[in-house]
């Protein structure tokens, strides 16, 4: 018996916390494999979010920084200016980055920072229960917008690969999901280019993720598939929407 | 403990406070300085803004005091020696960062020009900043080393130590300055940086990519009771304890034999001890005790100092409504009734006169 | 020799991505537990291609890919 594919060796084979259908597992997994290919785990440093990705560090096998919430940009360009020579991942959800870390993400991008960033955007905070997101959908109802977001009074979605293309920094950005094979497959060759960005120097470059949260929407995970597909790429679409190579 | 001697090849020169820690911390090897502009400690990130360029070092003005805290935290998370400067309201945009970095036990030097306050205040200097940076200031059980310069020279030789305070402990180390002391201009001897300790623990915790060696993780986070957090808080404990055996400083002047001990740091022990010298020579003896660290307090020397004096009064002058006040109570407690050590305080960013301190010495004195 | 797709039934959690995802129906809900409490799935062997779309929506790396 031959083993043809099985889990990356730069992640954990313990079970992650993420739940059952989560989003998260699938970009962990995308990752993992991405690092053993390039072979760059022993110059890893990873910057790890508040939410659900908060214990990355029991995932991933590399140097890891649990930063505060909505700062890793921030850290982040730190750790790059301290040592440029290694390779920084930077990895928030929608809280982090579009919330509370609003300024940070701009500023590091807006500075131009050779960082790759996964942004997970899974339109819920989910870490917390389930509440409404800057990301969340108008009509989408969440334990904090119980009858569902409005415009008036919570504005609507921000996205933001669209917000960052203003800066002229930025070089690649680009919104994929993981909810189909042929996605996630698209979601590996997005993650694989900002990751070589880094390693080329080419400069700021991120992609956005959609992706599945049961729990915190309140479906089943393959319901959850639905929701992205029907719901989140109208709003959201997946593309290419910088590329200064 | 050493502290810094002045060296053969030092320059007499002249700077303003917020400059030479600038300086000081050029000397002792800071790698990063990350920080926001406000009055009045501004002319740090601007002199350093020049240096750090001119040394091939990081310089970067952040997007705000948040960021440049955060920024701290990645730095010395990455092995480097760091700095950032700020005012009050600035320092409790830090305070979240702080903890973190207490929490992780990094290595960072924090510079505190403080200014009127709460809320906006205003541009002059202040002390009520003593909680914040003496009890903690963000959440959790926590402590920062503060060492609290009075000159120009102090500026210079405290920042440069608390480099290598804040290494060797591995934890925040505050320059707790004020907008008296940042903006002074004064002579004083710029000495080569000389290191406070013969050897300094290596960074083995710092993140360098973990080639030829298991992962290392930064945290602050433990969730469960197998992972520890009050075992983190114990062995923080135990570390401030050490440190508040050895590391306090202090300032003894005319104490013993004095009728009236006046206990004030910063810019208003300055201001306290042209009045004390004024008034010396009519009859009755004034002594200033200064803390020269803030945090650990040194106490014990208080109480030494207050044992030898038995009638002495004691007089706490602050620009505070009383912050340091509490712990001077709490240093003599046991020898010195609450309403026997008397205060002279004032808020809202304004400072005591030699006159108006000569006044207040002259008529406790009379009673 | 032939590609076919196994499971790690204890590191299962139930989330049936992967029987919504197979184009051939060769997994489906094993109606088991595993410790963690989870209802597994199970992959037939004789319908499972080795396509490995299993494998890719799978988010806890439950799923090998063999050859045998």
């Amino acid at each position: 018996m031959n083993i043809i594919k099985t889990q990356p060796k730069s992640i954990t084979t313990e079970s992650t916390k993420y739940c059952p259908g989560c989003g998260h597992g699938i970009v962990l997994r995308l990752i993992g494999e991405i690092i053993d290919e390039l072979g760059i785990r022993e110059k890893m440093i990873l910057t790890a979010p508040v939410g659900c990705a908060v214990v990355l560090y029991d995932y991933m096998l590399c140097d890891v920084v649990e930063c505060a919430h909505g700062r890793a940009p921030a850290v982040a360009t730190a750790l790059k200016r301290v040592h440029p020579d290694k390779f920084v991942l930077v990895y928030q959800g929608d809280g982090d980055l579009a919330a509370i870390g609003t300024a940070e993400i701009i500023h590091a991008a807006n500075r131009g920072e050779n960082l790759s960033v996964i942004f997970v955007n899974n339109a819920i905070y989910g870490m917390t229960g389930g509440q409404m997101a800057p990301t969340t959908l108008i009509g989408q109802k969440t334990t904090t917008s119980p009858s569902g977001r409005t415009a008036k009074g919570m504005g609507k979605p921000i996205r933001v690969c669209e917000l960052l293309t203003t800066l002229e920094e930025t070089k690649y950005l680009e919104r994929t999901t993981v909810h189909s094979v042929r996605n996630i497959n698209k979601t590996k060759a997005a993650i694989k280019k900002v990751f070589q960005n880094q390693m080329n120097g080419v400069g700021f470059s991120m992609v956005e993720i959609l992706s599945m949260c049961p729990v915190g929407w309140r479906v089943s995970p393959t319901e959850a598939l639905q929701f992205i597909e029907e719901q989140m790429i109208s709003y959201f679409p997946p593309g290419v929407y910088k590329d200064t190579d | 403990m050493a502290e810094n001697n002045i060296g053969s090849d030092s320059k007499r020169v002249l700077l303003k406070g917020n400059e030479a820690v600038g300086e000081a911390a050029i000397k002792a090897g800071c790698q990063c300085y990350f920080a926001y502009p406000i009055t009045p400690q501004t002319e740090t990130p601007e002199y350093l803004s020049r240096r750090m360029e001119t040394e091939n070092r990081v310089f970067l003005q952040a997007e705000s005091e948040v960021a440049a805290i955060n920024m701290v935290f990645g730095a010395s998370a990455a092995g480097a020696r760091v700095m950032t400067s700020s005012s009050s309201p600035g320092i409790s945009l830090k305070q979240e960062g702080i903890s973190y970095i207490a929490g992780a036990e990094l290595p960072c030097v924090i510079v505190n020009v403080v200014r009127g306050g709460p809320g906006l205040g205003n541009i002059e200097a202040s002390q009520a900043d003593y909680f914040q940076t003496t009890r903690g200031g963000g959440h959790g059980d926590y402590r920062c080393i503060a060492l609290a310069p009075n000159s120009v020279q102090e500026c210079y030789d405290m920042t440069m130590n608390a480099f290598d305070l804040a290494d060797y402990y591995r934890m925040p180390v505050f320059i707790q300055s004020d907008g008296i002391i940042g903006q002074l201009v004064e002579p004083f001897e710029m000495h080569p940086y000389k290191p406070m300790f013969e050897k300094l623990p290596p960074k083995t915790w710092a993140l360098t990519g973990c080639a030829g060696r298991k992962p290392n993780v930064v945290r602050t986070l433990y969730m469960t009771p197998a992972d520890g957090l009050e075992m983190l808080n114990r062995k923080l404990e135990q570390k401030y304890k050490k440190i508040q055996s050895e590391l306090r400083w202090f300032e003894n002047f005319n104490c013993d034999g004095a009728d009236l001990i006046i206990i004030a740091y910063g810019a208003t022990s300055r201001i306290a001890k042209s009045a004390i010298k004024k008034h010396n020579g009519n009859g009755k003896k004034v002594g200033l005790f200064r803390p020269r660290t803030i945090w650990p307090w040194p106490d014990i020397e208080l109480v030494e100092i207050a044992k030898k004096n038995k009638n002495a009064k004691f007089l706490v002058i602050e620009m505070s409504m009383g912050q340091m006040l509490e712990d001077v109570q709490l240093a003599l407690m046991d020898i010195v009734l609450k309403k026997d050590i008397l205060f002279y305080g004032m808020g809202g960013g304004w400072n005591p006169t030699p006159e108006s301190i000569y006044d207040k010495i002259s008529e406790t004195l009379k009673k | 020799m032939a590609k076919k797709a196994q499971i790690n039934f204890e590191k299962c959690k139930g989330c049936d991505l992967c029987i919504a995802i197979c184009p051939v129906g060769a997994v489906h809900k094993g109606g088991k537990g595993n410790k963690k409490g989870f209802d597994c799935v199970e992959i037939e062997f004789e319908k499972c291609t080795g396509c490995g779309a299993c494998y890719i929506i799978c988010p806890d790396c439950c799923i090998d890919i063999i050859e045998k």
